[in-house]
């Protein structure tokens, strides 16, 4: 598998990392030779054998269903770089 | 009167109990040297005022005869942990300003047991790194010199490691994902060990790779490490993959008397071109163990050279998804827009600016592993390589094996840069032999053990059961005992 320009390109935006253009080719060659390296992967035989979830054999804890927390609103809105009238702040998302 | 900041956890406990010293003491003695450690920049945020009003309240404590083992001891604290009002960046650009408005379960339970916090500790940005260069902090260096070069302190808790060897604090927390706390251990001639994933809590640690990532002592000897390790252990249900299981006293557990213990060797461990010194260090500590009484056995872990692969399928795939959420609209830094810019531009921008390159790279590379089409042949068949990685473990210690025995890096400290033009996958190569016991989900401990040829340390892994952390400290124990290991770098900083 060889990555090129195009998908180079299709990932970075998938990241929402913007990534100019001349930067590119020198971005596609690691990917190419970080790919490589995990291609020996393919020589394993792993027929029958589960995709690991859990470490440790354990089932998630459940609890009720009950509120435990919140009412944070002042310190969650604290650290944000714009928040204003009680909410995040962002650029205009619609026309 | 020994510079206090030198002391042991140990033996600074001992002397905060017999009223020899106070709280105030030494956590003045390791201000006034965390401050003048700037050459080093192990120390990213200091917090002398924090210090000091920790160390009166652990003072009056002592003296009311309520101290646990931690209360009065001055530590640092890697710059993963979130500290409730101190700055907290991970390392990285994209959460400058960040202050955090709670406490990590870790930096909480160590706060509850009387623990003094100095500041904040260079590591690599978001614990992506195996040099410490990765830092929006710039380097760390390593406190141990023997030419003009300056040497990492391996990564990525690099100025945790730096801290301790340098004696800037009798401690330090660290993480580690994939060798993040064994291999900088290793190369500072310090002790560091990774408990069993689900010892210690991971809420209020910044995430990296959360099947992944566990947090840690950093100290200058094993009974250190066992007391540490104590204070930082238990149960939380803040973290929903948090061992509900007792802690035991690991201190107690520490007889050094390990005969009759089976201690695997690997034979894949032995790796094409690796140093001649490694080879030696490895056979010595085997002698070691043997001499102390332990039964060597050669085992085999087959899988272990698709270790590396695997994690770095794993590992990106799981910092893409955590990543996402710096996007510049909840924490820390968000890019300035120009006209017309929209919300895809900000998120965009602001992960551009905010992400060093090898960030960048990891969550670019997870991003494809994940993405339509690349999903089963890699990260579903990365998950299947791992669970055959685990069973190699499982078979080992149902075959009776108690602790395995394997060099903790390939080579003592590089120098700083000197990798920079290397491709990424040769600075990956400094986890090889950590990185299985993160995919297993197992303990590991880094012990120094002894001086390569230009006089800089190095280290042994030993790698224990699940949950048997008092039993693995326990033969780390023996193995510190055995190797006598005591040399400091001379001061240059």
């Amino acid at each position: 598998m060889s990555i090129d320009l195009e998908t180079a390109a299709r990932v970075a935006k998938l990241a929402r990392i913007r990534v100019e253009e001349e930067a590119l080719p020198a971005l596609a060659a690691e990917f190419n030779t970080i790919l490589g390296f995990i291609e020996q992967l393919e020589e394993v035989d792993v027929e029958g054998v589960e995709p690991m979830t859990s470490v440790t054999p354990m089932a998630l804890r459940r609890r009720d269903d009950v509120v435990t927390d919140g009412d944070q609103q002042d310190k969650i809105l604290k650290t944000a770089p714009d928040a204003r009238e009680g909410f995040f702040a962002v650029p205009k998302v619609v026309e | 009167m020994t510079d206090l900041n030198t002391l042991t956890l140990a033996d600074a406990r001992d002397k905060l109990r017999a009223k020899d010293i106070s709280s105030e003491e030494l956590t003045g003695a390791c201000l006034k040297a965390a401050e003048a450690s700037g050459a080093l920049n192990a120390f990213v945020h200091h917090t002398p005022d924090v210090a000091m009003a920790q160390a009166k309240a652990a003072d009056a404590r002592i003296a009311g005869g309520d101290a646990p083992s931690m209360c009065g001891l001055p530590i640092g604290v890697k710059d993963l942990f979130c500290t409730k009002h101190v700055p907290g960046q991970a390392g990285s650009r994209i959460l400058e300003g960040f202050l955090p408005e709670y406490e990590s379960t870790i930096t909480a339970k160590l706060f509850d047991a009387g623990t003094v916090m100095l500041g904040k500790l260079n590591m690599d940005e978001f614990a992506m790194g195996s040099s410490n260069e990765t830092s929006v902090y710039g380097n760390a260096v390593n406190p141990w010199k023997v030419d003009d070069r300056q040497l990492t302190p391996g990564g990525s808790s690099g100025g945790s490691a730096a801290a301790v060897a340098a004696d800037l604090c009798l401690a330090a927390t660290g993480t580690d994902t994939g060798g993040s706390i064994r291999q900088p251990a290793a190369f500072t001639g310090t002790v560091g060990i990774k408990p069993t994933y689900g010892r210690c809590s991971r809420w209020g640690v910044v995430a990296f790779a959360s099947s992944l990532d566990q947090a840690g002592p950093m100290t200058k000897t094993v009974r250190d490490a066992a007391i540490m390790l104590e204070a930082m252990s238990g149960f939380d249900p803040k973290d929903s993959t948090s061992a509900d299981l007792p802690v035991p006293d690991f201190e107690a557990m520490l007889t050094g008397d390990i005969r009759g213990k089976k201690i695997g060797i690997p034979k894949e461990y032995h790796m094409d071109g690796m140093p001649a010194e490694i080879e030696a260090l490895w056979a010595d500590g085997r002698k070691m163990l043997e001499d102390a009484g332990a039964v060597m056995v050669d085992i085999t872990l087959p899988h272990t050279k698709y270790a590396l692969p695997a994690y770095y399928v794993i590992a990106p795939a799981e910092a893409s998804s955590n990543l996402a959420r710096y996007d510049g609209v909840r924490y820390g830094h968000r890019a300035k827009l120009d006209g017309g810019d929209g919300i895809t531009e900000m998120y965009e921008k602001t992960r551009a600016e905010g992400f060093g390159h090898e960030v960048q790279r990891r969550v670019m590379i997870g991003t494809y592993v994940l993405s339509a089409g690349f999903y089963d042949a890699y990260y579903n068949r990365a998950r299947r390589v791992r669970a055959l990685i685990k069973k190699d473990f499982d078979d080992a210690f149902a075959a009776g094996i108690d602790a395995i025995l394997t060099p903790a890096t390939p080579s003592s400290a590089f120098g700083l840069g000197e990798m920079k033009n290397a491709d990424p996958v040769q600075m990956y190569l400094n986890d090889v032999f950590t990185v299985t016991v993160n995919l297993a989900g197992l303990p590991g401990i880094s012990v120094p053990t002894g001086l390569d040829k230009a006089g800089l340390p190095l280290g042994l892994q030993l790698i224990g059961r699940p949950w048997e952390e008092g039993d693995l400290l326990n033969t780390a124990y023996a193995l510190e005992q055995a190797a006598g290991f005591v040399s400091k770098p001379a001061k240059w900083w």
